[in-house]
């Protein structure tokens, strides 16, 4: 950490977007954590993504739960809602924030202790109900603000700092998020923002669960050699699918590909996702072979990053229960006590 | 691109913007600490070393520093972003030190048995002096006038600068114990070399002021006068008044000093004119704001035609006016407006229109070579002329310039004597004096204050105009306060607190890219610098100003390029990094002074 505030001079022309902010209008207050750790990387990857975006931050929620990476939506957003909640209960928090209005942008930080140990039940369910949403796991494979414990995503096999060695097996998010029907699955590493920014991006504009895994070392307990989330080995073993450009719908098309190695998504805003292919015919729309590809990749020792599975018609827990597209904070008495003739009708169609 | 050798003395040093510019090298920031923490004298001595006036620069220097200034990239808003107030803060350090005499070096009983011959003794001359006095050497230093201090005593009005700031720092040169020659004009410098010297510095200055040829010149002569003589009679207590409706003409500095000193002994109705436009004025922006706040207003786009008189009396001037023109290129020239001739009525002209060399004392025949336009050919390293014993440096040199550049052409002069007269080659130059160490203190402490002050620059008080126009010699500036001082002082960025990065201790964290407030820090593919420029996290605004700093390539085959422009050495790179790749270090930098052999 430091114990500075960063100054607020900034480069002069930086360039600024829509809404005439630039980057650094999107930060938040200085980081706590430790120098080095992957989770600031996230927070910096976060603020570019909402920059280009144009998202206004008072249309964003961001939600949190406890742990290292929980704190870091201090970090960034500052001007946008947020509520940190206990342990493992985010999801609920978030996906009730959701019922009560739709219309904002809904962020949900946490980490692999938060999503995989105390939260695991929280995370399945606001997932399996569709709640429309970008979820972000900041996964250092351990408890990282209470000093370094293995967490559920430690590999078996991995050591710790301190020398022990986890016997337990590992729970993989992805896996589960594919399994329980996220309709955009991803995974990334913080030490790669080429591809974090724009996986980011596409996560936020996705109108429904969406789910980012993100391998974040973190440099006080989990760097080392033995450890499966320290920064030399993902590098080692980073296995990309597809390098992605997100493209803006009124931007021009500026990256080329050769014909026949990518892919065009349209996206329901109007943006598009084009997904050069890096590993052969990978198709990230067909969810049962995902599941395999990550199963083999992982028994052979490497870690699956980049698009791996996207739904091009996702479905929304209010489109389920037909809810009202007016937030409910705004909604009046007149809309709230429709008068004992409704209610009277109501009765009348129960009996 | 190759990476950056930072053991190349020149490249940390191009990064502390306000020391690269200043003629003698002065460095800035590490004085600007020292009076942040109080410590005047010592940030005096620092300036001492480099300058030799800081008291007089303090409140004159022409001040080359400050626009290059980082201060001045970084603050939002191009048209607030002011420098730091370096200059000012220098006279802070004069004002507030306590009795420095014992700090100062002294000459030696036992000499050397060179003799050197100084002529003038200005600025440049007196420098020379103090260099080689301390070293044994014999200097011997003539001037016309009877008082040393060249321009700085003749020329510039006592408001700007109080004579008693000026003796104290002549007076520690003259305490070194050259020979004076005071009041003795040199009219042949063949006589001075037949005198046997080892080496002979010229330091006479550009001490005519030029004539403006033009009808009625003759007729009205006794109420036209050329500036610099003009001040000089005014600075010797010759003249005391002038009319009460003076026209100076001209728009450098020297004409801002005749107005105001007009001003001051009897001027009511001054007024500068100038041919140019207001803004291409040769006169210092601060000069002319302190001239229009005097009450004399700069009237642009007149040319002069035609003095009117009335029998030998001067009544005014006619002017022509005019208008800017630009071609194609950009290039401006004046042409006539077509209104018509403009008579302004006065008492008095000043004629400030510039400044030229004469050497008429100096026969042509001594193996001195002189260019097309009669000045003598100098080397711009070593001030050296085609005759190898003799030098020349200041205005004498290459022309009008000011205190500081006689100062830093003194300080060269005095190497290659030095040289010279120890038998070595005056080319090959002796390397500065540099010392590069961390300023780290604990986990996030540092020895210097890496907190960014958003102050806007403080606006040094004057005393109220109806007290400075009633006394010519009574000064207008009064100074910082200490406590404002310190505020301003805190406005510096520790430009020569280096960023020093080790690549094999970099894991590509991007902790450092994250944290940097203005996106300095790029992790990439190597190329050519043109490209890498383009590949920078933020534009590179300034390509001409500062350089990219390159290292080796990293463990995933990328460099760390840093892009020195808009750094403000906050530390918080070297904060955030896990690894302790990057340290604050400070580089400090003294060019060589003579006594210093390669
Ligand atoms: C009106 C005015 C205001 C100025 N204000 C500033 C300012 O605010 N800040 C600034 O930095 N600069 C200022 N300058 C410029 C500055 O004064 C000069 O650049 C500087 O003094 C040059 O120093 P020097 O050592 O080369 O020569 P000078 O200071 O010119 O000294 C030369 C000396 O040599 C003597 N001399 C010349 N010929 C002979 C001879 N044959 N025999 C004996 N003695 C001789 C002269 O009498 C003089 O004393 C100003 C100049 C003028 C005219
Ligand atoms: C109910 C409850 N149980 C236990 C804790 C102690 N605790 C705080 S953070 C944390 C683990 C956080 O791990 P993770 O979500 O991976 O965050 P990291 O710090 O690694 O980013 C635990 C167990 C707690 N705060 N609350
Ligand atoms: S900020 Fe300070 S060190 Fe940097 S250029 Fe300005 S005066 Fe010099
Ligand atoms: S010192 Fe480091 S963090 Fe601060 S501006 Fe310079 S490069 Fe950026
Ligand atoms: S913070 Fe340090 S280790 Fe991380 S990328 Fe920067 S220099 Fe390298
Ligand atoms: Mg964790």
């Amino acid at each position: 950490m430091t114990y500075l505030a960063k100054p607020k001079f900034h480069h002069p022309a930086l360039p600024k977007n829509e809404h005439g902010f630039t980057h650094r209008d999107y930060e938040g207050s200085i980081s706590t954590l430790c120098a080095g750790c992957g989770h600031d990387s996230i927070s910096a990857a976060i603020i570019q993504a909402c920059f280009e975006l144009n998202i206004e931050p008072h249309r964003l929620a961001k939600l949190s739960g406890i742990g290292c990476s929980s704190k870091t939506p201090d970090y960034f957003l500052g001007q946008s809602h947020g509520f940190n909640s206990v342990h493992g209960r985010m999801p609920s928090v978030l996906t009730g924030a959701n019922l009560a209005n739709k219309q904002l942008i809904y962020l949900g930080v946490s980490g692999d202790g938060d999503s995989a140990s105390i939260g695991l039940g929280q995370f399945m369910h606001c997932v399996r109900r569709s709640v429309n949403m970008l979820y972000v796991t900041e996964n250092n494979g351990v408890y990282g603000l209470t000093k370094g414990q293995f967490s559920a995503t430690a590999d078996r096999g991995s050591t710790s700092k301190a020398g022990g060695t986890n016997n337990d097996s590992a729970l993989d998010l992805v896996g589960l998020a594919l399994q329980i029907g996220a309709t955009f699955v991803a995974r990334s590493f913080s030490g790669d923002k080429k591809q974090l920014v724009p996986l980011l991006m596409a996560g936020l504009s996705h109108p429904g669960p969406a789910f980012i895994d993100v391998v974040s070392p973190c440099v006080a307990f989990n760097n080392h050699a033995g450890s499966t989330k320290s920064f030399e080995f993902v590098r080692a073993h980073n296995e990309a699918v597809n390098r992605l450009d997100f493209m803006d719908a009124r931007e021009p098309i500026t990256v080329d590909y050769e014909p026949g190695t990518s892919t065009e998504v349209a996206l329901h805003d109007g943006s598009k996702l084009r997904l050069a292919k890096l590993h052969g015919d990978y198709d990230p729309h067909n969810r049962i072979a995902a599941m395999n590809y990550l199963q083999s990749r992982a028994a052979a020792g490497e870690l699956v990053t980049g698009l791996i599975y996207l739904d091009d018609n996702p479905r929304d827990m209010h489109s389920m229960l037909n809810t009202v597209d007016v937030p409910l904070n705004g909604l009046g008495e007149k809309e709230l006590c429709p008068g004992s003739a409704t209610l009277d009708k109501i009765n009348a169609s129960l009996r | 691109m190759p990476p950056t050798n930072i053991k190349d003395p020149n490249y940390f040093h191009k990064v502390v913007d306000c020391q690269w510019a200043c003629p003698a090298h002065t460095p800035v920031p590490e004085y600007i600490r020292l009076i942040a923490a109080g410590r005047y004298s010592d940030a005096y001595m620092i300036n001492w070393h480099s300058n030799v006036f800081p008291g007089v620069l303090g409140r004159t220097c022409d001040r080359p520093c400050e626009p290059a200034c980082r201060r001045g990239r970084v603050e939002e808003g191009a048209k607030t972003a002011q420098p730091v107030a370096i200059c000012r803060l220098k006279r802070v350090a004069a004002d507030n030190k306590s009795d420095i005499r014992d700090r100062l070096p002294v000459a030696p009983a036992q000499k050397n048995g060179k003799r050197i011959a100084l002529i003038g003794a200005g600025p440049a001359s007196l420098t020379v002096a103090r260099d080689l006095l301390p070293l044994g050497y014999t200097c011997v230093l003539y001037d016309q006038d009877p008082g040393a201090g060249g321009m700085m005593r003749t020329q510039i009005p006592k408001f700007r600068l109080p004579e008693a700031v000026l003796d104290e720092e002549v007076n520690y040169i003259l305490g070194l114990q050259p020979e004076l020659r005071l009041g003795q004009r040199v009219s042949s410098l063949k006589a001075i070399v037949d005198e046997g010297y080892d080496a002979i510095f010229v330091g006479c200055g550009a001490p005519r002021g030029r004539e403006l040829e033009m009808p009625g010149r003759k007729e009205a002569a006794a109420n036209i006068h050329i500036g610099i003589d003009w001040l000089a009679s005014v600075s010797f207590g010759h003249t005391t008044k002038i009319g009460k409706r003076v026209i100076v003409l001209g728009g450098g500095n020297t004409a801002m000093d005749c107005c105001r000193t007009s001003r001051r002994l009897g001027g009511d109705e001054v007024k500068v004119v100038v041919r140019s436009g207001f803004e291409e004025m040769k006169a210092s922006p601060w000069e002319k704001e302190d001239a229009m706040n005097e009450g004399i207003p700069i009237l642009n786009f007149l040319v002069p035609k035609e003095f009117r008189h009335d029998n030998g009396t001067l009544t005014g001037v006619v002017f022509e006016k005019v208008k800017a023109e630009y071609d194609a290129k950009g290039r401006r020239s004046l042409v006539a407006s077509g209104e018509p001739d403009v008579h302004i009525e006065c008492d008095d002209v000043l004629v400030a229109v510039g400044q030229e060399n004469a050497f008429p004392w100096i026969e042509r025949d001594l193996g001195i070579e002189f260019d097309r336009w009669d000045m003598p050919k100098v080397s711009a390293t070593t001030m050296q002329s085609t005759n190898p014993k003799i030098f020349f440096g200041g205005d004498a040199a290459f022309g009008p310039k000011n205190i500081i550049w006689a100062v830093a052409h003194g300080h060269e002069a005095a190497v290659s004597i030095d040289l010279h007269c120890s038998g070595n080659n005056v080319n090959v130059r002796p390397s500065p004096l540099t010392n590069l160490s961390s300023q780290k203190m604990g986990i996030h402490e540092w020895s210097y204050d890496n907190g960014i002050s958003p102050d806007n620059r403080y606006k040094v008080p004057h005393a109220p105009p109806e007290v400075t126009l009633k006394d010519v010699r009574l000064e207008v500036e009064l100074g910082f306060d200490v406590k404002q001082a310190f505020l301003e002082a805190e406005r510096c960025l520790n430009c020569d607190v280096q960023t020093v990065f080790e690549g094999p201790k970099c894991i590509e964290c991007d902790a450092c890219v994250d944290i940097c407030p203005m996106d300095c820090i790029t992790f990439t593919p190597n190329g050519p610098e043109r490209e890498l420029r383009q590949q920078l996290t933020a534009p590179s605004t300034h390509p001409e100003t500062q350089d990219l700093y390159l290292s080796e390539a990293l463990k995933t085959g990328r460099v760390m390029v840093k892009d020195e422009d808009l750094c403000l050495h906050c530390g918080l790179c070297a904060e955030r990094c896990p690894t302790g790749a990057w340290d604050m270090q400070k580089f400090l930098f003294n060019t060589a002074k003579a006594g210093c052999h390669v």
